[in-house]
């Protein structure tokens, strides 16, 4: 028992990723977490969604499956995975089936790479963000074959839109990236890097999220990430791939079951990709907020406490819905489940409040919460933007986006060199 | 004792993944010239260069490999499809292929094959075109040893090639909207 317990000691004490590791358990043992958060994540999402959208719609949303509609996406899944698959008889069988794999492969995969934590990532490369862009713009291909495969005529222009759309967005998110690499060579050896814990640590190093680095260049960089990101997973207002009014559903129109739950699934988590690639490369990763402001160790302890904390506030909340349910027989089995939640909610705050545990989560928190905040920000703007037209996404993407892409690289550019010339003279870094 | 940390960097470019990867290459460009379906011939030229990044992988070149998914499976393939998507396949498929050049196609290949064999196979005096042994760069650094190769002050000398590389994918552009365009 003893051995046992020093044996997964050992796997949390390591100072290493497990890809850098070479350690080919543990690094399995971390795909299957991450897969399983992601599906999980994708579920909570799913329910999020429309609840958000509905309150900010003055509706209730799902209130009938479980309490507060709660078990709505697991009704919703199992729905999906009972329904006939339908393949259309004028279809191209094969790559009509292979379409959704595409589609899915390319948005997990992408996790290989996300940084949760110093040491909480799958592995670290040394090409992170190359890869990261490379492998999540190769879903275009699994939308554009499925539009194709579909053999009508909405699906088809529903790929074409969204193949020229994700193509043109994705130069101005390129340049963008590209800026934010050149901040990284701000060190004695001025080298960059494209390694997604590399890019953190380099903001670490220099005490500063690169959202703020060279007021107001970064926040501008970030600012067409933050829209190209949007365009670039097919989301309001930029949803023009699949716009309901004109296209029926786009791409997917003929996809239903478990095919059509494998689209979803991967629009989900490529959102939850590339709102980790804003995080890592501008908001500090897993980080804490107010490094420089709030420091010192009485500062740390109370940061570390914020996830426990925010696990009891959520089932705080939830009894206090337990208490508010109808008091009639008919919902007792729903008071009970929420109350249920509620204390296995609280259960997850007291286990995070553990000094062991504390220390080792808290940077998956932070770099957790930073994203929700970008899944919170997508909802809201579905809530409330409305849809563009074509041609006003094209110009947005290559004519606005694009030439500030390019002024914004030069100067990034200019501003960089200056201060690498000025600790030149100096003759040191100061942070 | 630390598990975590004992087996050192395994070898990952062993002969398996190279047979493994070379196979899926070569069937994918069968397949790319025997498809009378261009989507399909598309699809498997896309399995071909992502098999090929692989490759660049195992040569320890992560770099080339990420610029290669980007660029060719990324870039080029999606506009490949976006043009293809637009032909009508049904008479495509009914045409008749008039590009019958096998006598040419096959000298080319076996020019190709001599070749190979030559190159591959020890001269008489027991040297060979490939030294003995493997490289070892470390995979850690190669953005940053491209990069230098390219930009640095001491070892940078392939810029001026890179640039007009550059330039001439320029005038690439140009030309192309020159053309498409009636009245600029």
């Amino acid at each position: 028992m003893h051995g046992v317990v020093q044996y997964i000691q050992s796997y949390l004490d390591s100072n290493q990723t497990p890809g850098a590791a070479g350690n080919f358990f543990w690094a399995t043992v971390y795909i299957l977490l991450v897969f399983v958060g992601l599906s999980l994540a994708v579920i909570a999402m799913n329910w999020l969604e429309r609840k958000i959208l509905a309150h900010m719609q003055v509706r209730l949303g799902p209130m009938r499956v479980g309490p507060h509609g709660l078990l709505q996406p697991i009704a919703d899944a199992l729905k999906l995975l009972l329904k006939e698959d339908i393949i259309p008889a004028e279809a191209d069988k094969t790559v009509f089936w292979v379409a959704p794999f595409i589609v899915v492969l390319a948005a997990f995969t992408v996790f290989v790479v996300v940084p949760f934590g110093p040491t909480h990532a799958i592995t670290d490369m040394n090409i992170g963000i190359l890869f990261m862009l490379g492998v999540s713009s190769l879903s275009v291909l699994g939308i554009v074959t499925a539009g194709w495969a579909s053999n009508s005529h909405y699906p088809l222009i529903g790929a074409l839109r969204s193949s020229a759309q994700m193509v043109s967005y994705e130069v101005a998110m390129g340049l963008a990236v590209v800026s934010v690499i050149l901040m990284t060579s701000l060190n004695e050896a001025s080298t960059g890097t494209l390694s997604m814990i590399g890019i953190v640590e380099a903001q670490q190093a220099q005490a500063q999220w690169f959202i703020f680095k060279f007021f107001p260049l970064g926040l501008i960089g970030f600012f067409i990430f933050a829209v190209a990101m949007v365009a670039e997973t097919n989301r309001a207002p930029f949803d023009l791939p699949e716009a309901e009014s004109e296209l029926t559903a786009g791409f997917h129109t003929e996809y239903s079951g478990f095919r059509w739950s494998l689209f979803f699934l991967a629009e989900y988590s490529a959102m939850i990709a590339v709102s980790s690639i804003a995080v890592t490369l501008w908001l500090g990763g897993w980080l804490r907020p107010f490094p420089n402001a709030l420091q010192g160790p009485t500062w740390d302890l109370v940061f570390s406490l914020i996830p426990g904390l925010t696990f009891l506030f959520l089932a705080g909340m939830t009894f206090y819905s337990t208490v508010r349910m109808p008091k009639h027989p008919l919902f007792r089995i729903q008071t009970m489940g929420l109350a249920g939640f509620g204390a296995f909610l609280a259960l997850v705050g007291l286990i995070l409040f553990i000094p062991g545990v504390r220390i080792r989560v808290q940077d998956i928190f932070w770099f957790s919460a930073k994203v929700a905040g970008f899944m919170y920000l997508y909802i809201w703007y579905r809530g409330t933007f409305p849809r563009y037209r074509f041609d006003q996404l094209m110009k947005v993407g290559w004519k606005v986006l694009l030439p500030t892409g390019l002024a914004l690289l030069i100067l990034t550019a200019v501003v960089a060199m200056r201060t690498e010339l000025l600790a030149e003279i100096r003759g040191a870094w100061r942070p | 004792m630390n598990p975590a940390a004992v087996p050192a960097n395994p070898p990952v470019a062993t002969a398996f993944f190279f047979y493994l990867l070379a196979a899926v290459m070569i069937i994918g460009g069968i397949l790319v010239i025997t498809r009378k379906n261009a989507v399909h011939s598309a699809m498997a030229l896309i399995t071909t260069l992502l098999a090929q990044a692989a490759l660049y992988l195992m040569l320890y070149a992560p770099f080339v490999a990420g610029v290669q998914i980007i660029l060719y499976a990324g870039g080029i393939m999606v506009l490949f499809l976006f043009v293809i998507m637009l032909i009508s396949i049904e008479r495509t498929q009914r045409e008749r292929q008039f590009n019958k050049q096998w006598l040419v196609g096959i000298a080319a290949a076996a020019a190709l094959g001599g070749l190979f064999i030559a190159v591959y196979t020890t001269t008489t005096s027991g040297r060979t075109l490939f030294p003995e042994g493997r490289l070892t760069y470390p995979e850690g650094d190669n953005t940053q040893r491209v990069a230098a190769l390219l930009f640095d002050r001491a070892t940078g000398t392939y810029m001026f090639a890179f640039e007009i590389a550059s330039l001439l994918l320029l005038v690439a552009i140009i030309g192309a909207v020159v053309m498409a365009k009636k009245r600029i």
